[in-house]
């Protein structure tokens, strides 16, 4: 589990999923993303690694304009989602982010059921005919959530109810019961244990399939271990980005190295 | 923790926590003097609560019974005629009352002397209560019938300690050899008490006659109105506090909608008052001391009040839930319909039937569009009249009682204020129950 080393992988050419071409962000007067250009694959997982406050959580917010919540936060720069802009007119956001899920850093499910919370998604963008096509899409994403087996004798219990870890990982069931293209996971696996954290990221790995996964995380190991490729952020700006196993073998930037080795952050 | 290296006193390590130390034992000490401060207060508090139920209840109850006499009485269809031919009618009834009396008396072999002027004294012009229950029943005529007639508010205040025999003096209302009458009646159990069911549901009377006074005609003014401001200032607070709260840029102009409606809370309500009679009766012609007005002045008052609980219940659910709904692709309303209004709904309802609470007892701006309590004299006709017929309200009605020079009306206007309370703790009990039972939703 320790081992840094990242395991050699494919490097096959893909789609473009996401192109960000200089992005810049602020809240206010201060600027939080500065200058940010990076072209994120599709099929592929991309780790955002940086330290605290370094601006992960506002850039990875960008991509499904959940910062359109935030009044003070203003937006700049071209942010194309499938050679569409995303932050265009015509774009509504909530379609946007019927496509393009996420998972927040802290477990925030519904104060309803866990049926509910899973199926709430399904249902408001009627992707379930029947009751039965529900129940189906109810199981399917709890068992991609790795939390199934713990709750199947309990849908109708309040979500609100479970155990930190437990309620991440149906928040995560609840982002992938959209079918999402694009899912956002920011720090998924802050409050789980290792078997719940290695549940998670073997979805992670499956989700690769057919989606593209964004994941801010502030484990080394995890990056290493889920992503193909890896973002460094710093102050704001990325610093480096490109293949995980370059970034953490044989980083470029002195200011990477320094992170991956413990020394800032 | 900075003490031992700041004093460089002796170590740590010898520091026993089996001992406490000067500066514990000083916060110590703060902490139970404060503790003795609140429970001072909420003592002083209770004494009060309990000053004031006790005068309520106190002052308050006399007016829930009354005084009758009860007389066993058959009239003839002959004496019907005969006395509905005499010019003055009313007389003649009493007679016959007075008759009637004195037989049941000599029937229960009690001496009693009495005349006609001391009965009158004791309770009013009895025929008129007579004939027309005769006219209203023709039917009863022949048959022996039981009338319970009240005696005089003076007759009333003996019985219940609020006219003194020692402080009377005699008038031509009542005289201290007719309390001896009275008492003789009572001893006879012709005079009885009674539980005062006129008050309830009757309607006011006229100032000369504090017996028959009822604040059941005003209950049903409040009644109206109270549907009014519901049906009014809960779809459109909620509506402007959602606006506001989750749909509304943040700019200068909401800022001064918002500082209005903080302001609005804090208007004295005879200025609303005097805004609905310009407005509402001068302008638009709605009628005079009707509930509508009354409810759409109050609409006004309790608005503010239901805006800004509604807007601080809709805050208090954690941003969180937005960012979830809004994550799986929920549009804004969506958001806020299926989740956060549902969390919020405890505090919207309190907050609701507080205002609704508040404008129950407002008295000032009904008096200003003419809803006093002398206008409450009978029910409205139908459901949609009661909007629009002139009507009081419990606590205009309490103030008009309160105003008028007759002692008895004094006891009205406490028992007033008993009906007044008990509907203001009922609404209260709603609103816990609700809150209970929204709550259990999480
Ligand atoms: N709502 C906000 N209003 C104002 N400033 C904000 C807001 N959210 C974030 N910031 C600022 O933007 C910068 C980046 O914050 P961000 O949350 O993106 O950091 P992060 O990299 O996700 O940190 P962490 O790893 O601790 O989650 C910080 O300096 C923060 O103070
Ligand atoms: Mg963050």
């Amino acid at each position: 589990m320790n081992d840094m080393r990242p395991m050699e992988r494919k490097v096959d050419t893909k789609e473009i999923k996401f192109d960000c071409r200089n992005v810049q962000v602020y809240y206010g007067d201060t600027q939080a993303i500065k200058n940010v250009d990076v072209k994120l694959e599709d099929r592929t997982v991309t780790a955002f690694i940086g330290p605290s406050g370094c601006g992960k959580s506002t850039f990875l917010r960008c991509l499904n304009r959940m910062n359109d919540t935030i009044d003070i936060c203003r937006v700049e720069g071209n942010l194309l989602l499938d050679g569409e802009d995303i932050y265009d007119r015509r774009v509504d956001p909530v379609q946007l982010r019927a496509k393009v899920g996420m998972v927040f850093q802290k477990p925030n499910p519904f104060p309803k059921s866990i049926y509910d919370n899973i199926a709430y998604g399904p249902r408001i963008h009627g992707l379930a005919r029947n009751k039965a096509d529900l129940d189906d899409i109810v199981e399917k994403s709890l068992r991609r959530g790795a939390i199934w087996d713990e709750v199947k004798d309990r849908l109708d219990s309040p979500g609100t109810g479970l155990s930190g870890g437990q309620q991440q990982r149906l928040c995560i069931a609840r982002a992938v019961a959209t079918e999402p293209e694009v899912l956002l996971m920011d720090e998924p696996c802050s409050a789980l244990d290792p078997i719940a954290t290695a549940q998670v990221e073997e979805l992670i790995d499956e989700l690769r399939e057919n989606f593209s996964v964004v994941i801010v995380t502030h484990s080394m190991q995890q990056a290493a271990r889920v992503s193909q490729k890896t973002a460094f952020f710093h102050l704001g700006s990325l610093v480096e980005f490109g293949e995980t196993g370059a970034i953490f073998t044989n980083p470029k930037d002195p200011r990477t190295e320094s992170y991956i080795t413990g020394r800032i952050g | 923790m900075t003490d031992a290296s700041l004093h460089g006193a002796a170590p740590r390590k010898g520091r026993s926590i089996h001992q406490i130390d000067a500066r514990t034992r000083r916060r110590n000490a703060t902490e139970a003097r404060f503790k003795a401060c609140g429970i001072a207060a909420i003592a002083i508090g209770l004494f009060f609560l309990v000053v004031l139920a006790v005068a309520i209840i106190r002052n308050g109850t006399p007016a829930f019974t009354r005084t009758v006499v009860e007389v066993n009485f058959t009239l003839t269809q002959a004496q019907f005629d005969e006395a509905e031919s005499q010019l003055f009618k009313t007389k003649a009834y009493s007679g016959f009352f007075n008759s009637a009396l004195a037989d049941q008396l000599t029937q229960q072999g009690i001496e009693v002397a009495f005349d006609e002027a001391s009965i009158e004294r004791l309770m009013g012009k009895v025929g008129n209560a007579i004939r027309e229950h005769y006219t209203a029943h023709p039917g009863d005529l022949d048959a022996p019938v039981t009338f319970n007639l009240p005696t005089s508010s003076r007759v009333d205040g003996y019985f219940n300690g609020r006219v003194k025999r020692e402080t009377l003096q005699d008038s031509r209302f009542l005289e201290a050899t007719d309390l001896d009458l009275a008492d003789q009646l009572k001893a006879a159990g012709i005079i009885k008490s009674e539980f005062n069911w006129p008050f309830i549901t009757g309607a006011d009377s006229g100032v000369d006659n504090p017996g028959g006074a009822g604040i059941g005609a005003s209950v049903v003014g409040s009644f109206f109105m109270m549907l009014v401001v519901l049906g009014l200032s809960l779809p459109i607070g909620v509506a402007a506090s959602i606006y506001l709260e989750e749909f509304a840029p943040q700019n200068w102009i909401t800022d001064l909608i918002e500082v209005n409606i903080s302001n609005l809370a804090a208007v004295p309500s005879i200025v609303f008052g005097i805004l609905g009679l310009a407005v509402f009766i001068q302008f638009m012609h709605l009628p005079q001391s009707a509930p509508l007005v009354g409810g759409l002045v109050l609409t006004l008052m309790t608005l503010p009040t239901i805006i800004i609980s509604t807007r601080a219940s809709l805050k208090s659910v954690p941003p969180s839930i937005r960012d979830a709904a809004l994550g799986v692709g929920a549009s804004k309303m969506q958001a806020v319909f299926h989740h956060v209004l549902p969390l919020a709904m405890p505090g919207i309802l309190t907050g609701t039937i507080i205002g609704l609470a508040q404008a129950l007892g407002e008295t000032a701006p009904l008096l200003l569009i003419g809803m006093v309590g002398f206008v409450a004299r009978g029910y409205p006709d139908g459901f949609l009249d009661g909007f629009v017929e002139p009507n009081s309200a419990m606590p205009a009605q309490i103030y008009t009682w309160a105003a008028r020079a007759d002692q008895a009306f004094y006891d009205k206007a406490w028992g007033g204020i008993i009906i007044l309370l008990i509907f203001l703790l009922t609404m209260n009990i709603i609103a816990i129950i609700l809150r209970r039972r929204f709550e259990r939703r999480w």
